[in-house]
């Protein structure tokens, strides 16, 4: 489990995150919702030890964040962010291979390579394997990084805002993976998300924050609900079933 | 550069890559090996005896140039991200040339004559590892900043640099203006032998330091957030590059003073010659073409055009032009 | 110019004390003090109203003749006349730097189209190499023909030697000045564009062409009768601008006066600080200018292009 307890991350006098306690991880896929601003990558990134914390405390299966050496952190959990350009110049292969580094610190064994295959084939990248990242379209490099993380083989993985930049297919394929990875491995996925229906349709769990605060955190269908979804985003959002699943209308 | 796509051979190791930048390497280097030579023994006029070991000591210094600039551009370029940067476009030379005027200006020429000409060197480079990591910090804290503003900044505090340290100069006494001269306008021709093998054993501690974290540099390349989610204690490595780099910018400074564009030069042609972001093999390579530009471009100006030390200024000229080149297509991208 | 009488007033006296001294008093007055105080301040108003005039042409507030290769385009086109007619008196040496530091700007301004990204501080960066390129080749020739020393005095600002008959080439900067003043406006409508300018019933080559001059002449002037000083004209207008604005009939005169009095107080400097030798101005302004240029430049905390 990733528990938070009582997290605050400040800028200047505002308080991004403000006294957070939430235990995530505790089911497949976790989705993180709220507008922009409501500090869903502060938190995000403070439990993946990216932004030191200004008060409280993150552990991770019981390991503090904050005194816990990374190289052992690395095995526990791996984090992706938005920003993902490189000035290196590497292939698919040497990229997905970085996940192995917590583990081999550079010199590859057979389980390393093992490992890097699996997430290669489990991405559909075998084609590109000797292609820089450059040279392949945005949904290409996102399942690379991807590859990446899950190479990484480890059992919480953080991604922040995955599906950005990427059309709807694309989008639908990342989800569709990222759905398939927890189902089959076991893995707690938590993700920031911008789209709802997207959060709802592939979430067990979604944690709706707003200014710095959880507002609610439960099974999607229950953070699904017209009056939760408008409070947080001040907007009115009609809540519909289609086909099962929970669709957020808010358009007009 | 096109891609290779008939190689079929399963890569063995974390950046194992199916262009064989071994093979480029090597070539470089018989490439290296036969500018020294070329070097050494053509047109010699009279003695060999003499001859050889004179030219031997230029090249040793230019060897020992090549290295410095070399890996500290590349080194510095991993840690920031991007392929402009450099140590001297960001005023670290103007810097260490600040510090060595500011021991002659706080000490004075006659209190340095008696002390060792050893322990003058580690205390300037120890200056110079602490403002220049300070100086670092400072600069690439926070936020991130537009690449474009960085370079000005940097540009901007060599400038400062380099005005502080002539103000400092025209307030020294003659004498010991004359001290700083010495130290200021060394060439190939007239490197001072006991600084060449400081040098050398600064060079060689150095690459101790850095064969042994050749693959944390690969993981370094990949940026901040990256890094430290696969493990790495990002700051303290950075922190160690940084000493690595400050070290190496006081020895090649001190050996021929500023050549600002040398760096960015020949880590970019190492990085379009190889194919490659590994250290294991942009740092030789780096180091190889530092050499062949140096001698060779010695060689030919010495040889072909008759001219002896305009070197640096061919250099900054032909970088000068590259460095807007570049400029110009990250704008396009 | 009713404010470059007030920037020598205010501040003349002053710097005549620092020379006061020596004694022989009237004589040196006329001779050197006086030349050197004018010099500096026909200096600085030119330098500072120049590099406001190049910030509405190329609309960027980091450009002025040492980030444009202005300056350095004059220094060559100094040394070409050193090497082929060094006979020639003063006022040729500068038309022939003149016409080297238009091309040198010319070639800036053309560079600077093929720029796709209009970012704030690329301009001035390539600039500043455009720069570092031409004077690599002054270098380079400076250097086989053994005249680097002769180089060096052109490319750091020195009012040392300036006496009566050495500095009177600065009036024509002022002259030049003057007209700046008075077409100040049209300068503003071309920074806007071709279109607008055209739109607007100006001539936009005419407009363009005429402030490249006056900048190119006046940074010629300034090179052969001083040297070279960096930033001047950027951080001057820079200063007023933060203070009162971009109106810039209204900070015409204030930037004229901030840019004596500037120029005049590092002068002062330069010649307490290691009395009775004094540091070339272009060095103090070197220290004092970077260090309001890099406040200029990190003023703002961050902003990505």
């Amino acid at each position: 489990m990733i528990s938070i307890s009582q997290v605050t991350k400040r800028y200047g006098r505002q308080a991004v995150v403000d006294d957070v306690s939430l235990e995530l991880g505790g089911c497949g896929i976790t989705s993180i919702i709220g507008p922009n601003g409501a500090g869903k990558s502060t938190l995000l990134s403070m439990v993946a030890r990216l932004l030191p914390l200004d008060g409280g405390t993150i552990t991770i299966d019981g390991l503090d964040v904050r005194t816990t050496p990374g190289s052992v952190l690395a095995t526990k959990v791996a984090v992706l962010r938005q920003d993902n350009h490189l000035a290196a110049r590497l292939t698919v292969q040497d990229l997905v291979s970085f996940g192995r580094y917590p583990y081999s610190k550079g010199r590859l064994t057979s389980v390393d390579r093992d490992a890097i295959a699996r997430a290669i084939g489990y991405l559909d990248l075998e084609p590109f394997v000797d292609r820089f990242l450059d040279e392949l379209s945005g949904g290409q490099r996102q399942r690379a990084f991807i590859a990446m993380v899950l190479a990484q083989d480890t059992d919480y993985v953080l991604l922040d805002e995955p599906l950005n930049n990427l059309d709807l297919r694309h989008a639908v394929d990342i989800m569709k993976l990222l759905r398939a990875a927890a189902d089959d491995t076991g893995k707690r996925i938590v993700l920031v998300m911008h789209d709802i229906n997207f959060a709802s349709v592939y979430s067990d769990e979604i944690v709706a924050m707003r200014d710095g605060r959880v507002v609610l955190h439960g099974p999607s269908s229950e953070v699904m609900q017209s009056e939760v979804l408008g409070l947080i985003y001040d907007l009115p959002i009609d809540v519909r079933e289609v086909d099962g699943e929970r669709i957020g209308y808010y358009y007009r | 550069m096109p891609t290779d796509t008939l190689t079929l051979s399963r890569p063995a190791s974390v950046l194992a890559y199916t262009r064989r930048p071994g093979v480029r390497l090597g070539i470089l280097a018989v490439l290296a090996v036969a500018s020294v030579v070329v070097f050494l023994t053509v047109d010699i006029v009279g003695s060999w005896d003499f001859a050889v070991p004179f030219r031997a000591r230029k090249v040793y210094a230019m060897v020992l140039v090549a290295f410095a600039i070399g890996v500290s551009t590349v080194l510095f370029q991993t840690i920031t991200d991007n392929r402009i940067l450099t140590p001297s476009i960001m005023g670290f030379d103007s810097l260490y040339l600040l510090i060595q005027t500011l021991v002659v200006f706080v000490f004075g020429a006659s209190a340095l004559a008696t002390v060792d000409e050893q322990v003058k060197w580690v205390v300037e480079v120890a200056l110079m590892v602490t403002f220049s990591t300070l100086l670092f910090r400072w600069i690439f804290a926070g936020a991130k900043r537009s690449i474009y503003l960085l370079v000005l900044v940097g540009i901007v505090f060599g400038t400062l640099f380099r005005s502080l340290s002539s103000m400092m100069q025209r307030m020294l006494d003659p004498a010991s203006f004359a001290v700083l001269q010495d130290a200021f306008f060394a060439s190939f021709n007239a490197v001072d032998e006991q600084l060449m093998l400081m040098s050398a054993i600064a060079i060689l501690l150095v690459s101790l330091v850095g064969m042994r974290m050749m693959r944390v540099f690969d993981v370094i390349g990949l940026g901040e957030s990256h890094a430290i989610g696969l493990g790495v204690n990002h700051r303290r490595v950075v922190t160690v590059m940084l000493v690595l780099i400050a070290i190496l910018v006081s020895v090649s400074t001190a050996l021929v003073g500023p050549i600002t564009f040398f760096g960015l030069i020949v880590s970019n042609l190492a990085y379009a010659l190889l194919g490659t972001s590994r250290h294991a093999f942009v740092l030789p390579a780096t180091v190889l073409l530092g050499v062949i530009c140096l001698v060779g471009g010695q060689f030919i100006l010495e040889h072909v055009f008759a001219l002896d030390t305009a070197l640096s200024v061919v250099i900054e000229f032909a970088g000068g032009i590259l460095f807007i080149v570049l400029l110009l297509k990250r704008g396009v991208r | 110019m009713l404010s470059t009488f007030i920037g020598v007033s205010d501040v003349s006296p002053l710097s005549l004390l620092e020379g006061g001294p020596d004694g022989k008093a009237a004589q040196l007055l006329v001779v050197s003090r006086l030349p050197r105080t004018l010099a500096l301040v026909l200096t600085g108003v030119a330098m500072s109203i120049v590099g406001l005039i190049m910030q509405m042409l190329v609309r960027n507030k980091f450009v002025e003749p040492s980030t444009t290769g202005t300056a350095e385009s004059a220094a060559l086109g100094l040394l070409v006349v050193t090497i082929f007619a060094p006979t020639l008196p003063l006022f040729g040496k500068m038309v022939v730097a003149a016409i080297f530091a238009l091309a040198g700007t010319g070639l800036f301004l053309l560079i600077l189209r093929r720029i796709p990204v209009r970012s704030i501080v690329l301009v001035p960066l390539v600039g500043i190499m455009l720069g570092g390129v031409i004077g690599a080749v002054t270098t380079f020739f400076a250097y086989r023909l053994d005249l680097l020393q002769t180089l060096g005095t052109w490319l750091t600002g020195d009012f040392s030697g300036i006496l009566r008959g050495r500095y009177e080439l600065l009036w024509l900067a002022l002259a030049m000045t003057v007209i700046a003043w008075i077409a100040a406006d049209r300068f503003t409508v071309v920074g806007l564009g071709q279109e607008f300018t055209t739109n607007l019933g100006l001539r936009y080559g005419r407009v363009l062409a005429l402030g490249l001059t006056i900048v190119a002449v006046v940074t010629a002037i300034v090179v052969v009768t001083a040297g070279v000083i960096p930033f001047l004209g950027l951080i001057v207008p820079n200063i007023v601008s933060i203070a009162m604005g971009d109106n810039v009939r209204r900070s015409i005169p204030w930037v004229a006066v901030l840019g004596a009095g500037f120029v005049l107080a590092c002068d002062i400097v330069g010649r307490l600080l290691r009395f009775p030798y004094e540091i070339p101005l272009g060095i103090v302004v070197g220290v004092v200018g970077s260090v309001l240029f890099l406040y200029l430049l990190l003023r703002r905390p961050s902003r990505a292009h």
